[in-house]
């Protein structure tokens, strides 16, 4: 929480006080007085920086974050819209993350220092030295230029009412996911495959095997649950990555989340959009982070105090 | 050390690419195939040729010479942020592991909510202000940067400063701030040259994006990020044009990861990674 409304107190003052005057950056130096004060009055600037952050902090609590200046539309409504997008995309990249990221890890610590081991490290380098959005780019090329699986862009929209529905709108998060994926796995895959191999060197490793467990029933009763503190400390700081790499990854797709309205609120100079979008982003990361180290007691049984 | 430094597989491909990057930005101020700033519209979008090897783009730029030209780019901005970050970062983290106490607790904390802010959350918030460019991103880039080297200059620190020797300079009398820049410094450097090169390529990942987005490098000046956001509204006419600029970051990135595993072998044994 203390986490939480220092890094508010940080968004607020680049955002609103190190500007100097809100009213000139968001309207240009053109502006009319008139125009000025109407916007100096509706966004409340001529009230002491500290009450205005105290209103944004109330406004937060209560889920008002204020009015969007160039859509006039309220910025909550406009997060929400937006969120439909964003988080099932974010959810699901992080699904097929773990998906590849644990089996390339595991697989490759079971046949260490043979072939697949160094083909999946020697893919993971490259992997690790792709940007997400050429490799998404590149899916474009494959999948949508040139065999026509997918669209090359856009969303259909979750509502059959819009013209979208369930399917179709999955598909269309299905590139944009996968470019998001392969470059977060290959990092999580390293992590895996290195932490799967301190687990096998362990003094319980060997008396599993020697009490006559095979190698399958080792790895999966024991070394798995112990390997995974240290996955999961990564995914947790993954996740900023993921969050920063869905608003790239949206804009080569065009897809209308999260990362689109804080572009289009750029250049639209609307300051309270971006400011409450970069702190639901920032509390994402904070949040996250802390439900891993909650998550560590539940796993390592030691932090139990049983093991 | 340089025989052990060929042998190692990782360090000598790595370094190779590394040489092939800077000597391709040092050839873009004495020679280029053509100008990066020609224009040259009856010829736009040309196939590879003998005249131009990889084609021009939708102006008749000739996409080789943006190429070379646009390698200074990302050379400048992982230099300058990486700068900001190893200056301001390791500072802040020796006067941590020096004083501990409250002021290591305030360092650390600090560190900690700059992590809630990636670089392209921290350059979405200076572009809203000063608007996009080239000093804003890598401000944006270096400033997330800082935490990440007072982190390890910590860590690294506070092992230095428990060692018997660092005790003995103690006994001889020898102040915090001296026996820092004498015996601290020296013995970390190693550790912070490693964290540099990896730094470093995540620099050039993180310009990439920014340009590719609009936020970082504006045009006329020839980048890879933003050469592939042009490329992409030409796909359906000339994919090839997408394929270069990812190529030339990927071998950048892909030659400082691997140097900077293969320094982190060589330079300090006892941190090689179990293979």
């Amino acid at each position: 929480m203390a986490t939480l409304l220092v890094a508010s107190a940080i968004v607020f003052a680049v955002l609103d006080i190190l500007p100097g005057n809100v009213a000139d950056v968001m309207l240009g130096e053109s502006a009319t007085p008139e125009a000025r004060q109407a916007l100096v009055d509706k966004l409340g600037l001529d009230h002491p920086p500290l009450e205005r952050y105290g209103r944004w902090l109330q406004g937060m609590a209560r889920g008002d974050l204020g009015i969007s200046v160039s859509y006039d539309t309220p910025v909550t409504q406009l997060i929400g819209e937006r969120l439909a997008v964003t988080a099932p995309l974010a959810v699901l990249a992080m699904l097929l993350t773990t998906l590849i990221a644990l089996s390339l890890g595991i697989y490759a610590a079971s046949r260490h220092n043979r072939l697949g081991d160094v083909g999946v490290m020697a893919a993971s380098q490259f992997g690790i030295a792709i940007p997400n959005f050429w490799f998404a780019i590149l899916l474009i090329l494959v999948f949508s230029v040139k065999l026509q699986w997918f669209s090359a862009g856009g969303f259909p929209g979750w509502s059959a009412d819009d013209g979208g529905g369930f399917w179709p709108a999955l598909k269309a998060l299905i590139l944009p996911a996968v470019a998001l994926a392969v470059v977060q796995a290959a990092i999580l895959a390293r992590i895996t495959r290195s932490a799967v191999l301190d687990v096998l060197r362990e003094d319980f490793v060997r008396t599993a095997r020697a009490k006559g467990l095979s190698q399958r029933a080792v790895l999966w009763q024991h070394v798995l649950r112990n390997a995974f503190v240290p996955v999961l400390t990564v995914m947790g700081l993954q996740f900023a990555n993921l969050l920063t790499g869905t608003i790239v990854v949206e804009q080569v797709f065009s897809l209308p989340g999260l990362g689109r309205l804080i572009f289009q609120a750029i250049s639209n100079r609307d300051l309270v959009v971006v400011r409450n979008v970069v702190m639901l982003l920032a509390a994402a990361v904070i949040v996250i982070n802390f439900v891993v180290d909650v998550l560590y007691a539940v796993i390592d049984p030691r932090l139990k105090g049983h093991g | 050390m340089m025989g052990r430094a060929l042998r190692h597989k990782s360090f000598a491909i790595g370094a190779v690419l590394v040489l092939l990057l800077v000597a391709t930005a040092l050839l873009s101020f004495v020679w280029t195939p053509y100008s990066a700033a020609e224009l040259d519209i009856p010829n736009k979008l040309a196939a590879p040729s003998a005249t131009h090897w990889l084609g021009t783009d939708s102006l008749g730029r000739d996409i080789v010479s943006l190429l070379i030209v646009g390698s200074r780019n990302s050379i400048a901005v992982g230099f300058i942020a990486v700068g900001i970050g190893i200056v301001f970062g390791a500072a802040l983290g020796l006067l941590a592991a020096a004083r501990r106490g409250w002021v290591e607790e305030l360092v650390m904390r600090l560190a900690d909510f700059t992590f809630a802010f990636p670089a392209l959350l921290s350059a979405i918030m200076l572009t809203a202000i000063y608007g996009p460019g080239l000093v804003t991103s890598i401000v944006a880039i270096g400033i997330f940067n800082v935490p990440v080297f007072a982190r390890i200059t910590r860590a690294a620190a506070n092992s230095v400063w428990a060692r018997e020797f660092v005790l003995a300079a103690r006994a001889c009398g020898k102040g915090k701030l001296r026996i820092t820049l004498e015996h601290v410094l020296p013995n970390i450097a190693s550790q912070l040259i490693v964290q540099a090169t990896i730094q470093f390529a995540i620099a050039i990942l993180a310009e990439a994006a920014l340009s590719y987005l609009g936020l970082g490098t504006q045009p006329p000046t020839p980048s890879w990020g933003r050469m592939l956001n042009e490329a992409q509204a030409l796909m359906y006419q000339r994919w090839q044009l997408a394929v270069w600029p990812g190529l030339a970051i990927v071998l950048s990135v892909l030659g400082l990861n691997l140097m900077g595993d293969g320094l982190r072998d060589l330079l300090d044994p006892r941190l090689a990674r179990r293979r």
